[in-house]
């Protein structure tokens, strides 16, 4: 490298811009020298900002791992809607996480899902807390997750309230109804069955919709629902122990003298069900209900507002006649008032009389006695025996409900002539005498009534008869006979008499009328026989005056 | 070895200023001290002042940011479905199960491979100058221009995030927003045209000419 082209560059330089530069021996302009600033120690601060970085890379990361919040699996049975790094897991509709995989379980039944939960999450992992896939649904009336239809499904979770933690979840299948944290409490309700109740069907006080249907299971022998039933804070006061839970779901119709009356709860009960309750002792004066109390769920609002039967007694009958008609179920009835039903229906041989004997099992509620005779408290009760009762005549007996479809009902009356018995006992049950129904009776006694006009010849009667009539026949032809002889002659002679009857008639009433020449002499003669009676008074009067006329005649009479 | 040729202006003395360019002599005993150029004034440096230490602190920084540049979100789209985040790993491992494996190749390049590889050749280039490393300076020079040129390209992923952000904004609908991790890869970027910017290339040959000044010392000796 040559050194020469330089010198004149810079000369041309330094000529335009000033002479009196110091110049170096080949013409290139000599630096001007400065002094140095002391203590000037500029590196440091360029090495701040890998500092700051590191600071704030630092602080990144360690945020980032102290929000790290805890890793949990849940397990589903279907993995629909999950997507891992997308599906979000959320509480009360607030992100709290994210599900980082899903996998199948090693059984290969199920999914596992995992799931990166925030911080805060970490508190909610209860032993008892519940993950479930929120979806759209359509249940109890109402439909939910509309919102997933376009997010995508996400996971919802409820807090539990145990004090263990736990990092394993079961997924549940659908979306409970009530989060742990809802104010309310929950009842448990014995059902026969279960009705058209579906979880998320309504429970009405007065109609007004204060609770869910929230599970329902067989319980454990299979013979009643256990319905359990959620109801919200401001309204579970109502429930007491005195309340009475019933279906809801019908349509109660019925036809009175007052016309044709539909009752219902609402529509949507109708449609899906639900429960209605009742207190009928003023809510403030029934001590309520605690959580988890429970309840039996009757199957109309009149069943459910009789007395609650907490008493049964089961009673046997045994019935010589036939029970076509009677049904499980069939009311037993005292005087009219229902006090319990049938419960089963069966027969047994009964070897001593060789004959089937008809098993009739029913339950009275005798509770049911007490709140209808209010002065007849319980401890008296207990002193109504039932054998005593036996004794003065109680006897079971099948009477029938209506003639035209020919139920039977079982009724329990007194009856003072009745044969004497005694309260037996059979299988762990008071068998209770029972008497011939009225239409047995009235069977028996037109049997007899038949059987005694059966003995009653009606041939030979007939025969008789027959001959009877024949003679009657005959007779009357001699009547008839006799007749026309009579019209023949009889008739016309009446006829002339009755003319000549007329004829003396018109004579007679000629006569008697009061201007007839046989009145003028009948007056006449009258006043004659008076003026007779006049002067024979007058000659008996001189007689009696002067007795001796009759021998010395009339004398003058002197002046 | 190979021998280059070192008949620096440095060697002679002559320096160049950074502001107007003039080359000026500063004396053998100025060398130590401070001087200024004579027709503008700027302060006269034999190479760029503490060319490696403004280089490495940038590298630092920008090997610091590189971490959360790749692992935070550089995307954040809020849609009806929720709220995605995309890193740009995601978004090149979205790309390529989709089957766009020519543009997830492309994104991977340009947003992964190029920022590390600028790093890793900074990093290459200071130590090799710190250990005063005579392999290869050609080749390491040409490094370096590369390095220069590809440096602003890199910001590609940050354009196309900037462009979306300023698109997309149907609010209630879907909204993207630029993460935590685009300002990261901002800064990796940046932090590594820094650095590259204040290094100085001729360091690499400066040891070249101390063997040069060595031969020829020992030769007047």
């Amino acid at each position: 490298m040559s050194d020469k082209p330089l010198p004149q560059t810079t000369d041309e330089h330094d000529s335009a811009t000033g002479a009196d530069d110091p110049r170096s021996p080949d013409g290139v302009p000599l630096a001007v020298a400065r002094p140095a600033r002391p203590g000037r120690w500029s590196p440091s601060l360029v090495w701040l900002i890998p500092l700051v970085a590191a600071l704030i890379g630092g602080y990144l990361a360690v945020q980032a791992i102290l929000a790290r919040g805890p890793t949990i699996t849940i397990t589903f049975r279907s993995g629909e809607g999950l997507e891992a790094g997308k599906t979000r897991i959320k509480y009360k509709d607030v992100d709290i996480g994210e599900v980082t995989a899903v996998r199948i379980s090693p059984d290969s039944k199920n999914i596992e899902a995992t799931a990166q939960l925030s911080k805060e999450a970490e508190r909610f992992l209860a032993r008892d807390s519940r993950f479930w896939i929120v979806r759209p649904r359509i249940a109890g009336g109402s439909v939910s997750g509309l919102g997933t239809l376009l997010s995508g499904a996400y996971v919802g979770m409820d807090a539990g309230k145990s004090s263990e933690m736990s990092q394993h979840f079961t997924g549940l299948d659908v979306p409970p109804i009530i989060t742990g944290d809802l104010p309310g409490r929950q009842f448990v309700l014995k059902a026969s069955e279960l009705g058209s109740l579906d979880i998320g069907a309504p429970v009405y006080f007065r109609r007004v919709p204060v609770g869910q249907v929230v599970a329902y299971q067989l319980d454990r022998n299979g013979r009643n629902v256990d319905i359990t039933v959620f109801v919200n804070a401001p309204y579970d006061r109502f429930v007491t122990a005195d309340s009475r839970f019933w279906h809801a779901s019908g349509i109660d119709l019925s036809v009175s003298a007052n016309g044709l009356k539909v009752n219902t709860q609402s529509l949507s009960a109708i449609m899906l069900g639900g429960v209605a309750f009742e207190t009928p002792v003023a809510p403030d004066e029934g001590k309520q209900a605690g959580a988890g109390a429970t309840f039996t769920l009757s199957n109309t609002r009149e069943q459910a507002m009789q007395s609650p039967d907490h008493e049964v007694v089961p009673l046997q009958l045994k019935f010589q006649q036939s029970v076509r008609g009677l049904a499980v179920g069939a009311p037993v009835d005292f005087r009219g008032i229902v006090i319990g039903e049938v419960t089963a229906i069966g027969m047994e041989y009964d070897a001593p009389r060789k004959d089937f004997n008809m098993l009739v099992t029913i339950r009275i509620f005798p509770s049911r006695l007490i709140s209808m005779s209010s002065n007849l408290d319980e401890t008296r009760l207990h002193q109504l025996k039932l054998d005593k009762m036996v004794e003065h005549g109680m006897r079971a007996q099948l009477r029938s409900g209506s003639l035209l479809t020919g139920q039977l009902f079982v009724a329990l009356d007194f009856f003072r002539d009745a044969k004497p018995a005694r309260l037996g006992r059979s299988q762990g049950m008071d068998v209770l005498p029972t008497i011939p129904g009225d239409l047995e009776e009235l069977q028996g006694v037109l049997q007899r009534i038949a059987r005694k006009l059966d003995k009653v010849p009606f041939d030979s009667i007939g025969q008789e008869l027959d001959a009877t009539i024949k003679e009657l026949h005959a007779t009357l032809g001699t009547v008839q006979q006799l007749g026309n002889s009579l019209d023949g002659k009889v008739v016309p002679q009446t006829l002339q008499t009755l003319q000549q009857l007329q004829q003396t008639l018109d004579n007679a009433n000629q006569a008697l009328q009061s201007n007839s020449p046989l009145q003028q002499d009948v007056r006449k003669a009258a006043q004659e026989v008076s003026e007779t009676a006049r002067s024979f008074r007058a000659l008996s009067d001189y007689l009696d005056r002067h007795p001796e006329a009759l021998i010395r005649g009339k004398q003058e009479s002197k002046p | 070895m190979p021998r280059y040729q070192v008949n620096s202006a440095a060697s002679q003395g002559l320096w160049t200023c950074h502001g107007c360019g003039l080359l000026c002599r500063v004396g053998k005993t100025q060398a130590d001290r401070a001087s200024c150029c004579p027709r503008c004034g700027a302060g006269l440096h034999r190479r760029k002042p503490h060319s490696l230490q403004y280089a490495w602190a940038f590298l630092l920084a920008a090997i610091v940011c590189y971490i959360p540049a790749n692992l935070m979100p550089i995307m954040l789209t809020e849609m009806l479905s929720g709220t995605q985040r995309d890193t740009i790993m995601s978004g090149v491992a979205y790309l390529w199960r989709n089957g766009s494996w020519p543009l997830a190749l492309v994104v991977f390049i340009a947003s992964v491979l190029v920022p590390l590889l600028k790093i890793l050749s900074m990093l290459l280039l200071l130590l090799t100058v710190h250990w005063r490393s005579r392999w290869a300076p050609r080749q390491r020079t040409r490094l370096y221009r590369l390095l220069e040129v590809v440096g602003p390209w890199s910001m590609l992923d940050i354009y196309v995030v900037g462009l979306l952000v300023a698109l997309v904004q149907l609010q209630s609908l879907a909204t993207i927003k630029a993460g935590p991790g685009a300002v990261a890869f901002g800064a990796v970027v940046v932090l590594t045209m820094l650095s590259a910017m204040h290094f100085d290339p001729r360091l690499i040959w400066d040891v070249f000419e101390d063997d040069d000044e060595r031969q020829a010392s020992a030769a007047n000796d």
